[in-house]
């Protein structure tokens, strides 16, 4: 047996402090009636930081100190000088990415691989391709002078810390607006890191303003008559909840928000490939992605080969550590979480679907969860319809191309969708008929700042990424 | 994909009767998605393997070294100096493994014989009109008689790419198995050339063809063109070796070759078999590097993980 020695990733290069403020027109300052709440390491429940709690009044004084940022200095400013202050935070960004990935990692729970190799490189790629734009909003097919809208609320998931907020971030400030944002409950430290970065790059004060708290923070930032626009990624449930409140406002919206994709393998597929793309497509972040391959759904004809394949594959992952850098799926984000996932495979079991999980050894603190597969599962399936957000798999079988797009867009959500087969015709084919956001073929859960990102029906509206993502942050 | 699955173990030995049979076979093959499997390739070479894993792995990788010398520039003198250093690597260190074999031209097979004698070390001979395979194949069969006779106790064959780009898989497929003949006891490597193949759908079609015809090991390269030994070319051939056990029973070996210099890589190569085939194939029996400057740097890796310093080059024999 060739069993691999524990590699960890030092926790050295991240200086935490015992506690954190708010970050307010470029200060950290504390909050006005001192509220805090802990953030955890959900794979040890280890107490990482005190993070300020921040309520109605904080929240009115951060978008206040946005307005005034908007008003006297970013909104005049020239986008060529908007980019120097994106290009700089980019950089730094690149400079630090070891220290943001592992505090990533022990905040969020996910491993370091993921960390280091996907969050970070992506989160600095989105600050350099919206850079670029800064200056050339005139040709982003907006107008002759596409103007910014001026205050942004934005409220992120726990899933992506960071990336979330650079999907929101830079292309805010490239369009030319400010912001407030509230990063979540369980994962607000690379929020608060970044804010140092913020400083570090010498970025004009209330340009961009982090409050940490929970709903109720959320809540008063998204209702704050000072707020133009509200970016929220997220449970659909909220983003109802804000579309509701939000409605009748001046207030722009864009919702990105659950989803159940379908993962569609054709008896043609290159399989050890569509192996590894079902593997990333569900496993890849303990599967707390929204636009997860949640649904696999195999050709019958080689449901049984490919499943062998599948279990194979899953025998070798690595669950443990998040900081080893050996480890592939790391600890569920919050208790929570797991007991939201719980809840829902143990629906998948009464309803007499077959659940699977290679020998997988729990550590004993912390939130976790074993890789699970289930087979025998139909469109009735609870599991089958409700975005379970955790490492589960249902695998649901088809007979022809066409009963797989029905199967596939048989669902309140859209956000999402993978093809697998060696016929470039039928990728062609399927993916004029998906009702999804985005539709990858022979390949799932790849992210790229260039590429526009977003849903159809419940999975939410508007798009973030690309040249699409700019429409979201100009009055146009 | 389901040519593998479905057919019954007894049927795989009938496909080399018929050209059609062979091609229906080979072509029935799942494809590889070239972008999907130099991604797993490349994040298998992610793995980070460290202290007591890091030196397991250099034993290991010692112990599957096929020391190899290739040139017109061989002499008895040379590839005797060579077998020596096979049977002790490091001769300061008791404890360091010897390599799995020696690997020679036909002609230089008697001088390593000598030094090899009574050891465990096995004697590689190259045959077939290595390394194109441009002769004709009474030639190529001779060759190998020759080298067998001389002592060589595995061969290392050439496929005919011109047949098999040419889409003549009976003509490959028969070579094989009259060089298989040749081999008598030997154990026979086929020599896939993957840098000639260029597509992964080749590969693994030439990969299960020479497993078919009855190849013991399949390996990638001669080392004598611009590209040898990749790990994304491995990893399809490592899923051959596993897919063909599965549906027939018969285990073979792989042997990447040419362009493995570093105990860096030939630690992600060992990390790929263990987790696209697994430990049935960790052992020299199953798994070997074609490699001459890979040695030394193992070497010198596993006296830095000793003594916890770099020791110079001149610390380290050439041979």
């Amino acid at each position: 047996m060739f069993e691999y020695a524990p590699a960890p990733e030092s926790r050295s290069v991240v200086d935490l402090k015992p506690s954190y403020g708010l970050f307010v027109d470029g200060k950290f300052v504390d909050p006005a009636d001192g509220g805090s709440f802990k953030s955890i390491n959900p794979a040890s429940e280890e107490v990482l930081a005190e993070v300020a709690e921040g309520g109605a009044q904080d929240v009115d004084r951060a978008v206040r100190a946005a307005r005034k940022a908007y008003e006297k200095v970013w909104g005049p400013m020239s986008g060529r000088d908007r980019a120097k202050y994106l290009f700089r935070i980019a950089r730094i960004i690149q400079e630090r990415s070891r220290e943001l990935a592992v505090l990533e990692s022990l905040d969020n729970g996910k491993p370091i691989r993921e960390s280091r190799d996907v969050d970070l490189p992506l989160v600095a790629a989105h600050f350099f391709y919206y850079a670029g734009w800064a200056d050339k909003l005139p040709h982003a097919g907006f107008g002759s002078n596409p103007r910014p809208l001026g205050v942004a609320a934005q409220v992120i998931p726990w899933n992506f810390p960071l990336l979330m907020l650079a999907w929101k971030i830079a292309p805010a400030l490239a369009a030319g607006n400010t912001v407030v944002l509230k990063p979540a409950e369980t994962t607000p430290l690379t929020a608060l890191l970044f804010a140092e970065i913020c400083q570090q790059a010498d970025l004009p004060a209330g340009v961009v303003n982090i409050v940490t708290g929970a709903g109720e923070t959320g809540r008063a930032l998204v209702e704050h008559d000072g707020v133009d626009k509200v970016a929220f990624t997220g449970s659909t449930d909220v983003g109802r909840a804000i579309a509701r409140a939000v409605a009748g406002s001046r207030k722009k919206l864009t919702l990105e928000l659950g989803g159940k994709a379908a993962n569609i393998v054709f008896d043609d597929a290159p399989v050890d490939q569509a192996v590894e793309g079902i593997v990333n497509g569900i496993f890849f972040n303990q599967g707390h992605v929204c636009c997860a391959g949640s649904r696999l759904l195999i050709q019958e004809s080689v449901a049984e080969q490919v499943l062998e394949s599948l279990k194979r594959r899953m025998a070798q992952l690595r669950l443990g550590d998040p900081l080893d850098k050996n480890t592939d799926i790391g600890a569920i984000n919050s208790a929570a979480q797991l007991s939201r996932i719980r809840e829902l495979t143990a629906a998948g079991a009464a309803e007499g679907a077959q659940q699977w999980s290679p020998p997988c050894e729990l550590p004993e603190r912390g939130f976790w969860f074993a890789p699970t597969i289930f087979t025998g599962v139909t469109q009735a399936h609870r599991i089958a319809r409700e975005e379970i957000f955790g490492p589960v798999l249902s695998v649901l079988t088809f007979r022809t191309p066409a009963e797989a797009v029905e199967k596939a867009n048989n669902t309140p959500y859209g956000l999402s969708a993978g093809i697998w087969t060696e016929k470039g015709s039928r990728i062609l084919w399927m993916a004029d008929r998906l009702r999804a956001g985005v539709v990858w073929a022979n390949t799932f859960n790849k992210f790229d700042p260039t590429s526009p990102f977003g849903g159809y029906k419940e999975s939410g509206y508007g798009r973030e990424g690309g040249r699409h993502g700019l429409e979201a942050y100009l009055n146009v | 994909m389901t040519a593998t699955a479905t057919s019954a173990r007894s049927d795989l030995s009938e496909l080399g009767r018929s050209e059609t049979a062979l091609r229906t076979f080979l072509h029935g093959l799942p494809g590889v998605d070239q972008v999907g499997a130099e991604q797993r390739a490349a994040q298998l070479g992610t793995r980070s393997i460290k202290t007591t894993a890091k030196a397991e792995a250099i034993d290991l990788a010692i112990r599957m070294v096929d020391l190899t010398t290739l040139e017109g520039a061989d002499t008895p003198g040379k590839v005797r100096a060579l077998a020596a250093k096979a049977l002790r690597p490091s001769p300061a260190d008791p404890s360091c493994p010897h390599v799995g074999a020696v690997c020679v031209y036909p002609s230089m097979v008697p001088h390593v014989a000598e030094v090899l004698r009574g050891s465990a070390v096995h004697l590689a001979s190259v045959a077939t009109s290595f390394p194109s395979g441009q002769a004709p194949l009474e030639i190529k069969l001779a060759d190998t008689r020759a080298a067998v006779e001389a002592g060589a106790d595995e061969i290392d064959m050439v496929i005919n790419r011109g047949a098999f780009l040419a889409g003549r898989y009976a003509e490959v497929y028969d070579e094989i198995v009259a060089t298989k003949e040749a081999c008598r006891d030997a154990h026979l490597k086929v020599i896939l050339e993957t840098g000639e193949l260029a597509t992964y759908d080749n590969v693994r079609r030439a990969s299960w063809l020479a497993m078919l015809a009855g190849a013991d090991f399949i390996k990638t390269s001669t080392g004598k063109v611009p590209v040898a030994a990749t790990l994304p070319v491995t990893l399809v051939m490592l899923e051959a070796v596993r897919d063909f056990r599965a549906a027939t029973g018969r285990q073979v070996g792989v042997k990447p070759a040419g362009g493995i210099k570093t105990t860096k890589d030939a630690i992600k190569y060992l990390v790929m078999v263990n987790e696209t085939v697994g430990p049935d194939w960790l052992h020299p029996d199953w798994f070997r590097f074609g490699a001459s400057s890979l040695l030394n740097d193992l070497l010198m890796q596993r006296t830095k993980l000793t003594t916890g310093v770099y020791a110079g080059p001149d610390y380290f024999t050439l041979d």
